[in-house]
């Protein structure tokens, strides 16, 4: 049995190699996205393995606001001099030194732009010597307050030498020092990843970087010849006591690696969620593929009925030829796999500036490859083994193609599932991620089982495009032949436009009513803003406000100080406004209680959806460390583009960057807004970071980062798109292998190469077309229900996003004619002699 | 004497075949199919090519409808020569001049009957000529099953569209590959008829190739096929006048 098995394997090359390429794609996929994490995980590893060497143990403070990733970036706490005069005096310790080290230290390049980092922190802070793995490749260490060293890739970016004056913003607003030196790292790095580092003397470093001389970020301890570090860490332990983190060198390194790999992982699930959708539609095209093998058997599985082979034997059968293709498909996947991690890796090295640690080939990869490769083709050949097995004995000796079954019970189990699955959606939006996945997953197989039923009259539809001409008929009754074969190959598709259209229809339309919103609600002309990382926004200086109130054309400048804080001990965002009753104006703000006045220094105005009420007493631990009490003046309705709590001014000494981040402009009726604009950049010249934009061009910024999300969703559900074409071109392929005689006739009769090559294409574009529509429309659903779910946020309409639609419609046309070059060639190719011989 | 214009010549017959050879493999395996044959098929006939299995008689047929092409020799369909036609040009002269009937598998199962019986003017972008249609349907006998697949249609009358397939271009020659293999002996005498008649009522050209004598008997004329090479032909057969024939070339052979 068995030999046989393979046998008839072998005999059906094509059809298995097309089924184990989706497996073998969903494989890599998988084994790819655990090799290029294992390795950038291990780059992480040797990163920061030696930015600590020679550190025997670390002491740092409990961070001012412990928060989550989710939440925001957690807001490391300071220690003092009086901290290290502390460590210096524990036995054990042979040298301790006070480091400063703080994102946001920005230096302006020769070309006048801030070097960027896309995210990775721009380090500021104390040049303590040639320690933590540092050497100075060029120059002297920074003496004097107006001395900087920068590290080598630092340098080299910014296109600035020893000796160049260079302009730095920090929490202060731009300084001009001298660079007086480069290093590099341990290891000739001339950075680590794509970290940047601006290192000052401590006392600058202390003002610049933490806003106050005396603090430092942590303490690197050497213990003395012979003192244990872990000894020595837990004297110091002991001897700070609580508020105080004290580790070992090799436990801090491993400390910040895992912080990154956190990342890492999160970053690793995202790309396994895309594989489990290319896997996803793998199972639609393997199913089918052994759906037809079966079919197409009938008669060789009921000879072997009749010659004694029990039902188990046959559903064996058709398992082990899945087992056989899973296995072949999971070794090649792995294989692709690994060298599509080692490219990605290669490439996120050289973009990010990692040291790559080498590639290797993580033992989840190789495990995940077999078990989803394996798993994902044995559920799809479970279904047509158990048909294979219901084949009577006696259709070996009759004439008779397996008949149309009645497409009832398919269609009823179809519209049940997708019932389940839209149930499930509406009660996981609002209750659970989760729940809404399950319910997408379930409304797609639902969708899909009922697509046969739907194929019928969508083809003929469809087809009508076609009909014009001979071949282009043929192609349409072609497609309509098999509705099954043809709504499941059309249904694999379905699953990867339905997604895109779906995350593309929510954000259409929440961009849509921000837009919305911002026309309805936002009176000013003008927004100073930049962009920057979460952590911290790019600043401008606070004393130019009043020039830029001057500027010609200006009646009103609103501008926002902002921080993480915790506020009534939870993480919370501290925003000062300079010009409340302004802001009031432009944003059409409505009190709900108290006044919406300037709220005094140690005052608060919070919008109603807060929980607080008029007179409230709020409590707020800064950033910075600072401890303050608000009281609550004014409540204001919210709105869907303003809220918040807005606190006096007396907020600002708390946060890190005590400089404004935003600022709205509202100019006069009749005033020139180029001309404003114009001598607002002009002031702004210290702050290549802001920009001065209008309402409709900072939208459009905004859109440009949405934009690119959906650009990275396409790109990773194109691999599902992909794997559905391929089950476009196994079906259309075993459809030319099954109708040779067909092909033969319409040739003998005068069919021409070129038409029959028409008629193929035609059948190829109406499945894809048919998908892609099926695609659209369940996209379309999802996203309505998303955005109806997530009505509270301020999504007030489901605007679809008509243009992409189309270009996705198109592009599933354009897929079909793609998918029939081979199929229709090996059409074209009939040997119409050998068709229509019948011996 | 004047020497004949071969153009006038060539006319004369409907299809020929000129000193054709069709050789299979090289070497140890090769295989002589077609052996010198030289066939004249007039124009206005019914004939058929007889043979024991093996005789070569379907390839001939091949060669001459320019489905195989030939080693050596030349084929003629009307005035234009086969041997030399690229695939395009096959195609074409398979659509304008030359009509078949298979054994089996004659019809596209997603077309109804009329739509297969016109599929090849279709393909050809040609308008039906609605009076002929009417006469070759009537002829066959199809008129009430002309919106029926050819799943609901039974042997004989799945045969006959195809006939009216034939028919309906008009062609130069017909080709009927055994057209009655498949079918009970009272469909085929209808199917047989059918083409009798149309070579006596339109002087429609019909080649046939079979193994059943009396199948041959309804031609004007048999060729007989041994071992590649025409053997043997009958003018006005009879049934037992075949056989005969038969006979003696499985005796000589």
């Amino acid at each position: 049995m068995l030999r046989a098995t393979l046998k008839s394997l072998l005999a059906r090359k094509l059809r298995l190699i097309l089924s184990g390429l989706a497996v073998l794609l969903g494989v890599m996929f998988v084994s790819g996205s655990f090799v290029l994490t294992d390795s950038l995980g291990r780059s992480f590893d040797n990163m920061f393995a030696n930015s600590l060497s020679g550190t025997d143990v670390i002491v740092t403070a409990d961070p001012a606001i412990n928060v989550s990733e989710m939440e925001g970036e957690p807001v490391p706490g300071m220690l003092t001099s009086a901290d290290l005069a502390a460590v210096r005096e524990t036995t054990g310790v042979a040298q301790a030194i006070g480091d400063v080290q703080a994102d946001g230290a920005r230096v302006i390049g020769a070309n006048g732009k801030v070097v960027a980092t896309f995210g990775p922190p721009r380090f500021g802070g104390n040049w303590t010597g040639e320690v933590g793995g540092r050497e100075l490749r060029e120059g002297v260490a920074p003496s004097a307050a107006n001395e900087i060293v920068v590290n080598a890739a630092l340098a080299k970016k910014a296109g600035i030498k020893v000796g160049d004056q260079v302009g730095v913003l920090t929490t202060q607003p731009k300084q001009t020092f001298k660079l007086v030196g480069i290093f590099g790292y341990e290891g000739r790095l001339d950075s680590r990843g794509p970290v940047t580092e601006v290192l000052f003397t401590e006392p600058v470093a202390q003002k610049l970087m933490l806003g106050k001389e005396g603090k430092f970020t942590s303490i690197s301890v050497t213990t003395a010849g012979g003192s244990d570090p872990v000894a020595v860490r837990d004297a110091l332990k002991t001897k700070l006591g609580k508020g105080y983190v004290v580790q070992t060198g090799s436990e801090a390194a491993a400390a910040i690696a895992s912080g990154f790999k956190e990342a890492l992982d999160v970053f690793n699930k995202i790309l396994l969620g895309f594989a489990g959708v290319a896997l996803f539609v793998g199972i639609f095209l393997i199913l089918n593929t052994f759906s037809i093998i079966v079919a197409q058997r009938t008669k060789e599985l009921a000879l072997s009925r009749a010659l004694g082979a029990s039902r188990g034997q046959m559903i064996g059968s058709v398992l082990v030829e899945a087992v056989v293709i899973g296995l072949i498909a999971s070794v090649l996947g792995l294989a692709a796999g690994y060298g599509v991690g080692a490219l990605l890796s290669q490439l996120f090295a050289s973009f990010s500036e990692v040291q790559l640690a080498g590639v290797g080939l993580p033992l989840a990869a190789v495990i995940s490859a077999f078990a989803v490769g394996l798993i994902v083709t044995i559920i799809a050949a479970i279904m047509p083994a158990i048909r294979a097995s219901r084949v009577p004995p006696v259709a070996a000796l009759q004439e008779v193609a397996t008949p149309d079954r009645p497409l009832t019970k398919l269609t009823v189990s179809g519209a049940i599932i997708t019932a389940i699955g839209s149930g499930l959606i509406a009660f996981g939006i609002a209750e659970n991620v989760w729940l809404m996945f399950a319910g997408v997953l379930t409304a797609f197989i639902g969708v899909a089982l009922l697509s046969a039923f739907l194929a019928r009259p969508a083809v003929s539809v469809l087809g009508r495009v076609f009909s014009w001409s001979v071949p282009g008929k043929l192609g349409r009754l072609n497609s309509g032949r098999n509705p099954r074969r043809t709504a499941i190959t059309a249904a694999a598709l379905m699953v990867g436009i339905a997604l895109v259209t779906g995350v593309n229809t929510i954000v259409t339309s929440a961009e849509k009513s921000l837009r919305g919103s911002v026309a309805e609600e936002f009176h000013a002309e003008l927004i100073v803003s930049g962009q920057g990382s979460p952590g911290l926004q790019p600043t401008f200086d606070g004393t130019l406000l009043p020039r830029m109130k001057q500027v010609p054309g200006v009646t009103a400048v609103s501008a926002e100080y902002g921080d993480q804080a915790m506020i009534d001990g939870k993480p919370g965002w501290v925003s000062v406004n300079t010009d409340f009753p302004a802001a009031v104006k432009m944003f059409s703000l409505s009190p709900v209680a108290g006044s919406l006045a300037q709220p005094g220094p140690d005052e608060v105005i919070v919008d109603d959806d807060s929980g607080h009420h008029l007179s409230d007493v709020i409590s707020v631990q800064h950033a910075n460390g600072l401890q303050k009490t608000y009281t609550v003046t004014g409540v204001y309705k919210q709105g869907e583009i303003y809220g918040g709590m807005v606190f006096g001014s007396g907020a600002i000494e708390g946060m890190r960057q005590q400089l404004p981040s935003m600022a709205f402009v509202d100019l006069s009726d009749n005033a020139n807004e180029a001309a404003a604009r114009k001598s607002l950049e002009a002031l702004l010249v210290d702050s290549p970071e802001m920009l001065v934009q209008n309402a409709d061009e900072y939208l459009d910024a905004q859109s440009a980062e949405t934009a690119q999300f959906l650009l990275m969703i396409q790109v990773l559900l194109g691999l599902a798109i992909l794997i559905a074409v391929l089950g476009v071109v196994n079906t259309l392929a075993l459809s030319v292998l099954e109708r040779t005689r067909e092909l033969g006739l319409l040739r003998a009769i005068g069919l021409g190469r070129m038409a029959t090559m028409r008629m193929i294409t035609v059948e190829a574009m109406v499945i894809t077309v048919f998908g892609a529509a099926l695609g659209l429309a369940v996209g379309v659903g999802l996203g309505t229900a998303v955005v109806r779910g997530l009505a509270d946020e301020g999504l007030k309409e489901v605007v679809l996003p008509w243009e992409q639609m189309g270009i996705y419609l198109v592009l599933g046309a354009v897929v079909g004619v793609i998918a029939a070059i081979l199929p229709a060639i090996r059409a074209a190719r009939t040997n119409v002699l050998a068709a229509i011989s019948y011996e | 004497m004047t020497i004949a214009a071969p153009a006038r010549q060539i006319t004369a017959a409907a299809a020929r075949a000129d000193g054709v050879w069709k050789v299979y493999g090289t070497g140890e395996a090769q295989v002589v199919a077609l052996r010198e044959v030289s066939v004249e098929l007039q124009r206005g006939r019914f004939t058929a090519i007889m043979g024991p299995s093996g005789s070569g008689k379907s390839t001939l047929m091949h060669c001459l409808a320019g489905l195989d092409s030939v080693t050596r020799g030349q084929v003629y369909v009307g005035d234009t020569q086969l041997t030399g036609l690229n695939d395009a040009g096959l195609t074409k002269l398979r659509r304008e001049k030359v009509g078949f009937i298979f054994q089996q598998f004659n019809l596209l199962p997603t077309l109804t009957a009329e739509e297969n019986i016109l599929l090849p003017l279709a393909i050809a972008g040609r308008k039906p000529d609605r009076a002929w249609f009417q006469t070759v349907i009537d002829t066959v006998g199809l008129g009430d099953r002309l919106s029926h697949r050819p799943s609901q249609l039974s042997g004989g009358q799945q045969q006959r569209v195809a006939c009216a397939r034939a028919l309906v271009s008009r062609p130069e020659v017909i080709f009927a590959d055994e057209p009655t293999g498949n079918l009970d002996s009272r469909s085929g005498g209808e199917v047989l008829n059918f083409l009798r008649q149309s070579v006596i009522d339109h002087g429609q050209t019909i080649v046939m190739v079979t193994h059943d004598a009396t199948a041959a008997s309804f031609a004007d004329r048999v060729i007989f096929l041994a071992d590649g090479s025409v053997v043997d032909s009958l003018d006005d057969p009879t049934a037992e006048r075949v056989l005969d024939t038969i006979k003696r070339i499985g005796a000589d052979h």
